[in-house]
């Protein structure tokens, strides 16, 4: 049987030394749920099992994971399953330390999916950027072949699985599940038009599951252990744990595994140490770059870190890739660094976020660099405004986050970048 | 998409209503689509109603309510006055993807819609130069249009701070490319992919520096490049031959028929006066008019660019007689006295030879005074079967549009994109819906890519491939040859013999790759009597299709022509030899020879061919866009074509000089009016007894519904206000029964180290009506022959270099491509590049 610590389900590598070695990892009942699954189990009740285990999407979603698979055209073949390790949202870094760490329970995962929907091969998607820790999965790969948890008539079933790594090219973009599948099939890195969704129409046009690699690692134990079991662990909507990626303006960085619903103050102060040198607490941006800029007074502090309740302090949990902002960053300064990481990453397929991004670009950067005016805030809002809701995949929308809510919530910062007698440059003509 | 619309029989019809307008479409139209197909407008820029939605350009949010339904009952819940309430999405939602579906309610003039196109306007305008005193599309230019009418009198952005690219890329010799202008709709890319199948321009980097760029070599290496700068949005894609031309508001337009190949496809030619031609009105464009049942809203480059030869300086624009042996202008009075009297002397010993591209009014004139002199009246041509095609069809009715899983389509001894560009597209398109496409040629083809089944078969076997595709189906086999029978029991032929008969619609088109005339009219033949058998005939969408080498050849056999089974004898017996629209000396020495024997040769053409060299009276005739007329195509469309540009001072269209002298033979022929021309043919062929001008000018609501003021729909295609032609009933449809007629297969014999040459296609060929356009020059295929690799490495020849190619009794040096997929033994020689070839012929490669 697997051993978890308190609430140590993916990270088990911080208690289980070597747990990355496979004598280690079988040592310790790896690929046992595998196995069971294949020779004892209907691949709906794999999926089952998920889906009652209320197991959500780490990739930012939240989308029910057991739900997704039970999309799975059954009258088209063959079925793909593709593990999302783009893991690109600046902030986030825990799919990493998974797939570095703890990489046969990853893969065990992807094996349970991909046996849950009759798929016989499998990718793992890894941002170019990985490109070592892609060779490092590759030998892994090899390994498994060599000791028949892949390749043909596994276990002596008919189920045969082959596990293939490969590479983006370096795109922020190619995380989207569908502009990554587009990048899988050798195009551009562009998102496709939904629906139709992977599950009906995915990678060269067959049935497949995307999911993220927390998600996916989640899944041995959850087969192992039972749906209730991992029900143990945060709340009825949103049950397990979860890996958070601190970072910014804080004394312990780092991914720690808490389950859902524990709350920022325990995330940061707690675990994270709190804040450097004494300093107050300004903001939080929630899920990386993408988050809109959350105040952190003690209402937002304590709000529990779930998919619902984040919501609530105007935020989302996304990838929960917790940046901590203190009282020394000037806003705006932050607003136009985000702006320019999304007009860096914009993929240019629709209109609102090419354009838009592009132009808030200058906008941020003129405020920031002392050159703007006061109607160039308001413009700044203006372009964020039309942008929002109009694009063709969540990127646009993601890029207008930290600008609407910094404006909304920290106007001081952007007023003091703006001189009030700046004339305003608005009109070409004038 | 709205072809959908054509087919409301077939289809589940919802109701919608749209601003007001309520309306029934069948089930799954898009939205776009369905507000079109009443004339009503939702903006778009990178939907286009032939190519799949993609939702870029986000031009066409509106809002989108559908009836709501009570969750437990699933009854629909209504307003207080009876209507069904209505849930709105609570984003704008793109109406170039969303589906019409029962009850739904779309609004498109809110206030909140005209925001947001306001608002995509402004975006894309952030990124938009500001050209448009200097853009070719200023006049026809959706963004421009649209930003007329709903964007903002004022800018926002800073001028400064737009990002500039380059203005003039060439993505290859035929297109520019203008970076700034491009607004990213992928409009010109899906058409490469989607459409035309030639992946050769695409997108390269991202966000704002997301640019077209090419990866062929030749760049933009396809023959519908222009057509990507009618679905162009804006002015980001010119043609070089247009390129700061003329301004779209300046010129005219006039309806005409491509007659560079057989499909006919309807054009547009716009014409504007200018200084540079002295005050001339000349053509500065052709533009693609839309008939669907011909060629959608496309054209293919041939059509496009080689239109100069009617205006090249080099036109004929006064008789010449041979005086000491030197042709010397004349007067018309004179040249035709001469010309009567020596056809009078000649009487039957006249042999009238015309080529395929004159009208049916010419070649009916050409036809009838050939007759009244009791004379041949000849079609320049090596291919047969014109006939076989009139009683066979295809039936009235046709259009590969309509043709999906019920039909089949065999395609023999053609390379259809080079023959026939636009019928290659067609039936790509309906193999795409289901249609079952078999490709029977010696070597690979485009359409290869759409076939269920490739038949490969030796250059020479054309007809016995067919034949033992009848043989597989029948099971009273005519007797064939070894090789007919071994064809017979292969796999492949037996499974596409089972697709053809067993198809409720039969299509065969034929072509002319690698065949003599006598070839060509045993495989016309064989591709009868397999459409006889299995039935496939009187019926729309079944029956043969010739895949002529000229626009008019169809309306040559209908108008009585023939070829001749043996030109040069016929040439060299003659007394007088009235040569029109043809250049036999210019395609062979044998002919140019026999013409030197003929007695008194008169030559009536737009140039000075070499076939006019050799002439005794030369009569310079009228350019088809300078007058009227009518072409009839391979599917037997007859379609009327009218005058673009004024006539050369003096000239006459061919059937008023072809009157002129029969006037003074005693026979009176219409001179002047083309139409009065058809009112006789209808009289005297009984096909065409129904058609009048007036018919053939008639229209009907096409879908989708193109035209001038909503460039921003279907691009600047034309509309069709001038006529769709007529399609004419074969005898089979009127109750001819036709029966099997078994032929003699021919063989081509070869002795020892020979290679056999064979006659091929390309489509952008030197020919006469080809080179004139400058624009093209780089773009023509070279004087070349393909090899098989293996027999290239025996010859110890490599890939482009040069040999000496003996060929006819002729030398030439020409340069070697290579082809894997053709047979050995053989060598490839395209038509028209200048090297003298008319049928298979043993051929000699020496290296250099
Ligand atoms: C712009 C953008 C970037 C994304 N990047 C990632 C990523 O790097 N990793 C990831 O797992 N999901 C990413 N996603 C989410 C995926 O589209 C998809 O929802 C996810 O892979 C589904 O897996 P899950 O259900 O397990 O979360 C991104 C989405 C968007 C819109
Ligand atoms: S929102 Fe941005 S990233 Fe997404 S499709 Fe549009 S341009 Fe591409
Ligand atoms: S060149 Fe024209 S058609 Fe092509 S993407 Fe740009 S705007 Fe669209
Ligand atoms: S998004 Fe609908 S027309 Fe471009």
């Amino acid at each position: 049987m697997s051993k978890v610590k308190g609430s140590r389900i993916l990270l088990r590598h911080r208690d289980i030394p070597k747990l990355d070695k496979l004598d280690v990892y079988l040592e310790d009942g790896g690929f046992e749920s595998f196995k069971k699954a294949v020779t004892k189990m209907k691949p709906d009740k794999v999926t089952e099992i998920v889906k009652d285990s209320g197991l959500r999407g780490r990739g930012g979603a939240g989308f029910p994971t057991g739900v997704k698979w039970s999309f799975i055209d059954a009258n088209n073949w063959p079925h793909y399953v593709v593990a999302n390790a783009d893991e690109s949202e600046p902030g986030t870094f825990k799919d990493r330390e998974i797939m570095e760490q703890n990489p046969y329970q990853f893969f065990e995962g992807v094996m349970l999916s991909a046996y849950a929907i009759q798929a016989n091969d499998a990718y793992i998607y890894l941002r170019g950027e990985f490109w070592d820790l892609a060779h490092e999965l590759d030998k892994k790969i090899k390994k498994l072949e060599k000791s028949g948890y892949l390749g043909k008539k596994l276990f002596g079933t008919d189920y045969s699985l082959n596990l293939y790594t490969h590479l983006g090219a370096g795109a922020y973009i190619c995380g989207e599940e569908t502009a990554l599948l587009e990048s899988m099939e050798g195009k551009l890195g562009q998102p496709r038009l939904r629906p139709p969704f992977p599950p009906s129409f995915g990678l060269f046009g067959k049935p497949t599951v995307v999911n993220n690699v927390e998600t996916l690692a989640n899944v041995p134990l959850i087969i192992e252990k039972g749906a209730k079991w991992y029900r143990k662990f945060g709340t009825e909507r949103s049950p397990g744990t979860k890996v958070f990626s601190l970072s910014g303006n804080v004394n312990k960085p780092g991914n720690y595994e808490l389950p859902l619903a524990s709350t920022f103050r325990e995330l940061i102060f707690k675990h994270g140490g709190g804040i450097p040198d004494g300093h107050a607490i300004k903001a939080i941006m929630a899920a990386g770059a993408s988050s809109s800029l959350i105040v952190a007074n003690d209402e937002a502090l304590d709000t529990p870190m779930d998919y619902e309740s984040v919501q609530n302090v105007g935020g989302m949990l996304g990838s929960a890739s917790v940046i901590v902002i203190d009282e020394t960053v000037d806003i705006s300064w932050l607003v136009n660094k985000t702006v320019h990481f999304f007009k860096h990453e914009s993929c240019g397929k629709c209109t609102p976020c090419r354009e838009g991004v592009f132009w808030m670009s200058h906008l941020t950067e003129r405020i920031d660099n002392g050159s703007g005016s006061r109607e160039d805030i308001v413009l700044l809002q203006d372009v964020a405004n039309n942008i929002q809701g109009k694009c063709l995949c969540a990127l646009g929308d993601f890029s207008t986050q930290a600008v609407v809510t910094g404006i909304e919530r920290f106007p001081e910062d952007f007023k003091a970048k703006v001189s009030p007698n700046q004339a305003a440059r608005i009109k070409i003509n004038e | 998409m709205s072809e959908l619309v054509k087919n409301e029989a077939a289809q589940n019809m919802v109701t919608l209503t749209i601003d007001d307008h309520t309306m029934s479409v069948p089930e799954g139209t898009l939205v776009v689509d369905a507000a079109r197909s009443i004339g009503l407008d939702i903006p778009v820029f990178c939907y286009h109603p032939k190519m799949e939605p993609v939702g870029m350009c986000r031009m066409c949010l509106v809002e989108i309510g559908t009836p709501m339904r009570d969750r437990t009952t699933s009854e629909p819940i209504l307003e207080d006055d009876g209507s069904p309430k209505i849930q709105f999405f609570p984003n704008l939602m793109t109406g170039c993807t969303f589906r019409a579906s029962e009850g739904m309610v779309v609004r498109g003039y809110t206030e909140k819609v005209t925001a947001a196109r306001k608002e995509v306007l402004e975006f894309l305008l952030t990124s938009h130069p500001l050209d448009c005193p200097t853009c070719d599309k200023g006049g026809e230019c959706p963004l421009q249009n649209l930003t007329m009418q709903f964007g903002d009198g004022e800018s926002r952005f800073i001028y400064d701070e737009k990002m500039h690219s380059a203005k003039h890329v060439a993505l290859g010799d035929l297109i520019f490319l203008d970076r700034e202008r491009c607004i990213q709709c992928a409009r010109c890319t899906r058409f490469q992919d989607e459409i035309v199948d030639d992946q050769v321009i695409g997108f390269s980097n991202r966000g704002r520096a997301l640019e077209i760029v090419t990866f062929s070599d030749p760049g933009f290496d396809s023959y519908w490049s222009g057509n990507t700068t009618d679905i162009c949005p804006v002015g980001a894609l010119t043609t070089a031959d247009f390129r700061f031309g003329a301004r779209p508001w300046e010129m005219n337009a006039s309806a005409s028929i491509c007659n560079h190949c057989a499909v006919g496809c309807n054009l547009t030619f716009n014409t504007r006066r200018e200084v540079k031609s002295g005050g001339e009105k000349i053509i500065k464009r052709v533009m693609p008019r839309q008939n669907e049942a011909v060629n959608e809203i496309w054209i293919c480059d041939k059509g496009r660019f080689a239109y100069h030869f009617t205006a090249s300086d080099q036109r004929l624009n006064q008789p010449l007689i041979r005086k000491d042996g030197k042709l010397v202008p004349s007067s018309w009075e004179l040249a035709l006295d001469l010309v009567t009297s020596r056809f009078k002397n000649a009487g039957e010993n006249l042999v009238t030879l015309a080529g395929g591209r004159l009208s049916n009014e010419d070649l009916f004139n050409l036809a009838e005074l050939s007759a009244h002199l009791g004379g041949d009246a000849l079609l320049y041509s090596d291919m047969a079967g014109g006939d076989l095609v009139s009683r066979l069809g295809v039936g009235e009715g046709t259009n590969f549009s309509d043709m999906g899983p019920e039909t089949a389509i065999l395609v023999v001894a053609c390379n259809l994109e080079e023959e026939a560009p636009l019928w290659w597209l067609r039936i790509k398109q309906a193999a795409e819906r289901g249609a079952k496409v078999i490709v029977a040629n010696p070597r690979k083809t485009k359409l290869d890519r759409s076939a269920i089944h490739n038949l490969r078969y030796e250059y020479g076997q054309e007809a016995g491939l067919v034949t033992a595709l009848l043989s597989a189906i029948s099971p009273k086999q005519p007797k064939s040859p070894a090789f007919v029978n071994k064809l017979a029991k292969d796999k492949e032929v037996k499974a596409a013999a089972k697709a053809l008969s067993e198809a409720e619609n039969t299509v065969i088109l034929f072509g002319s790759e690698g065949t003599s005339y006598a070839a060509s009219a045993a495989l016309a033949q064989a591709c009868a009597n397999l459409l006889i058998a299995s039935g496939h005939i009187g019926r729309p969408n079944n029956g043969l299709i010739g895949v002529w080498d000229k626009g008019n050849a169809q309306g040559a056999w209908d108008m009585g022509l023939r070829p001749s089974e043996d030109l040069d004898a016929a040439l060299k017996t003659s007394q007088a030899v009235y040569i029109s629209a043809a250049d036999p000396a210019g395609d062979s020495k044998q002919y140019a020879s026999a013409l030197k024997k003929a007695d008194f040769v008169v030559v009536q053409e737009l140039y000075m061919t070499a076939t006019a060299e050799l002439a005794d009276v030369v009569l310079p005739a009228q350019a088809f866009t300078e007058r009227e007329g009518t072409y009839t195509s391979g599917e037997r469309r007859v379609q009327r074509f009218y005058p673009a540009v004024p006539s050369l001072p003096d000239l006459l269209p061919d059937f008023g000089i072809t009157a002129e002298i029969a006037g003074r033979l005693g026979l009176e022929l219409e001179k002047t009016a083309p139409a009065s021309v058809m009112l006789q043919i209808a009289e005297v062929v009984p096909d065409y007894a129904e058609l009048t001008y007036q018919k053939l000018a008639k229209v009907e609501k096409q879908f989708p519904l193109i035209g001038r003021e909503d460039v921003y729909y279907g691009g600047t295609s034309y509309q069709n206000s001038q006529g769709l032609g007529v399609q004419l009933k074969p005898a089979a449809q009127n109750g001819d029964s036709p029966v099997l007629v078994i032929t003699e297969l021919p063989e081509v014999k070869l002795s020892g180290e020979e290679l056999l040459a064979v006659p091929v296609t390309r489509l952008l060929d030197l020919g006469n009506t080809v080179t004139p356009s400058e624009v093209l020059v780089t773009r023509l295929a070279k004087p070349h022959v393909a090899l098989h690799p293996q027999d290239a490495e025996k010859l110890g020849v490599e890939w482009g270099s040069k040999v000496k190619l003996i060929l006819n009794g002729s030398t030439q040096t020409v340069l070697v491509e290579f082809d894997n997929s053709m047979p050995h033994g053989v060598v490839l020689v395209p038509r028209s590049l200048g090297i003298p070839i008319i049928s298979p012929t043993p051929a000699t490669i020496k290296v250099l």
